[in-house]
């Protein structure tokens, strides 16, 4: 066990599996001699040659439709989109190809393969490198999409996509790269993609968090009988674990940093009124980012949702 | 200062059989008289396939399906290059290939007549299913190439598409891709000259496709697309220096689409019939016919064989596929993934 990073986390996990697995390779850019513009490829270059880490050029829809062919083929690749903003140039080829490969060729051919990418706000970046759009991605049938919350989910998150026989995309929290360390055993160990966890237990209200929202939620549930819920895989979605807390507590607040209209959120509120309406006593409630093109840092405060929205929110159900 | 000259590129092109059926020997690969009734005997099997669904088409039996008439040589000389164990990466319009490579005739019907089952291609060959989206195809060749020079494996990569895919991003990412690595893999371009309705014109300023090439840094070859033996060489040689180390080829096939660009277009609305009517004399097969009965290969009764044998090749096909029991509606969530969720699992009990 040692104290890291999600950097040093999601690094450790590369290397243990590219030790262990010849077919693993990483490609993306700048994922080479510089380690990745995060870090989190440092040193694999020097480990495992430039057969195995490669430097792409600049071209994102290149760079997933190369993969797809490489695991197509029978390797286990692992590609890197720089920052979320930019695999939108790369959706055909997740979109019309990686999701339904195994689909289109009836098994004969599939794509055990893993998109990385950070993801999310509050990094002072550019345009586009602070986006959260899951939502996309959740719409795909064909593909999974894995949100850790920390060091230890991230190692254990994406041991389980590289492994996973079908296509995954792993969305990074940049927030949380350096923020926080956790205990991470040194070992291998995976955690089963389409499983949540409950991270609190409680009785009173429902909150589910991914991403860096999590953290949020943790500090905002103070005083509350909240039992929090962290999905790690937004799809497939663990719906029993959330449907027996829902039925438990009776109260639901969703919480995540994408924009509200067509959000994950909607997706959960949805389910919770196919399937347990008669649980609730309160009105679903979701704290998002507004309906807004995702602004710069200046204001990116006042974008993301903040702990006083949370809690405002745990309020609110709990007149109820 | 100076005002010099730093690069300059060349682009050849290649013809060996001209449309009255006379070889340039010089240049004639060297094939024995078996294989040649053999690529003559594929490019039939092509047409007639090709023929028998758009009459299938008419009646109800398939549905929408891209018409590949005069296209026989580019595709069936391409094919004849590969080796079994090279991977393939079809566009839509290359029936003649996959027929040359052997792929049940069934499973094609199968697929044009809206059954997924006939993409599963058979387990001896690593024929891809088919693009339906232009060009996107081109960087899973790239990835296969690099996957396949990773693991030291003696195969070639080969991808073929349209002209309309040049425009394509994909196109560009992929062949910067394939050029920078120096990668096993071969492009073949049918330049059929039209995208549906858009003319080669339409498409690009740049005088050949085959240049193109040129800007990634590995070489681009035009080839007479009606020329069966110019395919062939051109795509021999490629695949040769594929496998020896030397990297990336682009072949630019000059071909013609003789029918409409599907069962469902009216290429009437868009080109007249002189242009069609043109090319007809270019006809592929028609001029092989020419030289091999100069060979002493071909006459009629030959031809009304190798016809009939075709027919029936392709009538078993059809009845095969026709007596294939139809997939139950659960079907659909068979390869979706791997494991079904639990909701995926939900929703399949519901149908």
């Amino acid at each position: 066990m040692a104290q890291l990073t999600m950097v040093q986390a999601i690094n450790q996990a590369l290397g243990q599996e590219m030790a262990r697995d010849d077919r693993v390779v990483l490609l993306g850019e700048d994922v080479g001699k510089d380690g990745g513009v995060f870090r989190v490829s440092e040193g694999l270059l020097e480990r495992f040659g430039a057969e195995r880490v490669i430097d792409t050029p600049l071209a994102e829809s290149a760079i997933v439709g190369a993969t797809i062919g490489m695991a197509a083929y029978g390797l286990r690749p692992v590609a890197e989109i720089q920052f979320m903003g930019f695999i939108y140039a790369a959706i055909d080829q997740i979109y019309s190809h990686a999701a339904r490969l195994r689909t289109r060729s009836r098994g004969r051919f599939t794509c055990p393969l893993v998109v990385r990418t950070p993801y999310g706000g509050g990094i002072k970046a550019p345009e586009l490198h602070e986006e959260s759009s899951e939502a996309i991605f959740c719409h795909i049938p064909g593909i999974k999409v894995v949100v850790p919350s920390g060091p230890y989910t991230a190692k254990g998150l994406l041991l389980a996509a590289i492994r996973d026989p079908d296509p995954v995309i792993f969305l990074e929290p940049t927030r949380l790269y350096r923020m926080l360390r956790e205990e991470v055993p040194d070992g291998e160990y995976t955690l089963p993609l389409g499983r949540a966890r409950v991270v609190r237990e409680g009785s009173d209200v429902t909150v589910v968090a991914w991403g860096s929202m999590l953290e949020r939620v943790l500090k905002a549930v103070d005083g509350y009988g909240a039992e929090v819920i962290n999905p790690l895989t937004l799809s497939p979605f663990d719906w029993e674990t959330l449907l027996e807390s829902v039925r438990k507590t009776g109260r639901l607040v969703i919480v995540h940093e994408a924009v509200k209209t067509g959000g994950f959120g909607a997706e959960i509120a949805a389910t919770v009124a196919e399937e347990g309406i008669f649980y609730l006593r309160a009105p679903v409630l979701r704290v998002t980012a507004p309906d807004v093109v995702v602004p710069m840092s200046k204001l990116m405060d006042h974008f993301l949702p903040s702990v006083d929205q949370i809690t405002s929110a745990l309020y609110e159900v709990m007149r109820y | 200062m100076s005002n010099e000259t730093i690069v300059q590129f060349r682009v050849e092109r290649l013809s060996i059989l001209d449309e009255n059926g006379v070889v340039d020997e010089s240049l004639m690969p060297s094939l024995p008289d078996a294989e040649i009734l053999r690529m003559y005997e594929c490019m039939v099997l092509a047409r007639t396939f090709d023929q028998r669904a758009v009459a299938l088409q008419r009646e109800g039996r398939l549905g929408t399906y891209p018409p590949s008439i005069g296209q026989e040589a580019a595709q069936v000389g391409s094919a004849f290059a590969l080796q079994p164990t090279d991977w393939v990466f079809p566009s839509f319009r290359e029936m003649g290939v996959q027929l040359t490579l052997g792929y049940p005739i069934r499973q094609l019907f199968q697929y044009w007549a809206g059954d997924e089952r006939g993409q599963h291609s058979p387990q001896e060959l690593n024929i891809f299913p088919i693009s339906v989206s232009v060009g996107t195809h081109i960087p899973h060749a790239v990835g296969a190439a690099m996957a396949a020079r990773y693991r030291r494996d003696p195969v070639a990569v080969i991808a073929y598409f349209g002209d309309g895919a040049t425009s394509k991003g994909d196109f560009h990412e992929g062949f910067n891709m394939a050029g920078l690595f120096r990668l096993p893999v071969v492009f073949i371009c049918q330049n059929n000259q039209w995208a549906i309705s858009v003319p080669l014109s339409g498409q690009t300023a740049a005088q050949t496709l085959a240049q193109k090439a040129v800007a990634y840094g590995f070489e681009g070859v035009q080839v007479d697309g009606n020329d069966v033996f110019a395919v062939y060489r051109a795509t021999r040689d490629a695949l040769e220096k594929a496998r020896s180390g030397g990297g990336a080829t682009f072949i630019e096939c000059l071909t013609y689409r003789m029918a409409d660009h599907t069962t469902s277009d009216d290429a009437g609305r868009y080109r007249s019939a002189g242009d069609v009517a043109a090319w007809s004399a270019r006809d592929p097969l028609l001029r092989l016919e020419r030289f091999m009965t100069g060979r002493g290969l071909w006459n009629e009764q030959y031809q009304t064989e190798i016809r009939e044998r075709a027919t029936a090749e392709v009538d078993a096909g059809i009845a095969a596929m026709e007596a294939e029991p139809l997939l139950e509606a659960a079907a659909m969530f068979d390869h979706t993934c791997a494991a079904l969720s639990p909701r995926q699992v939900w929703q399949r009990e519901g149908l």
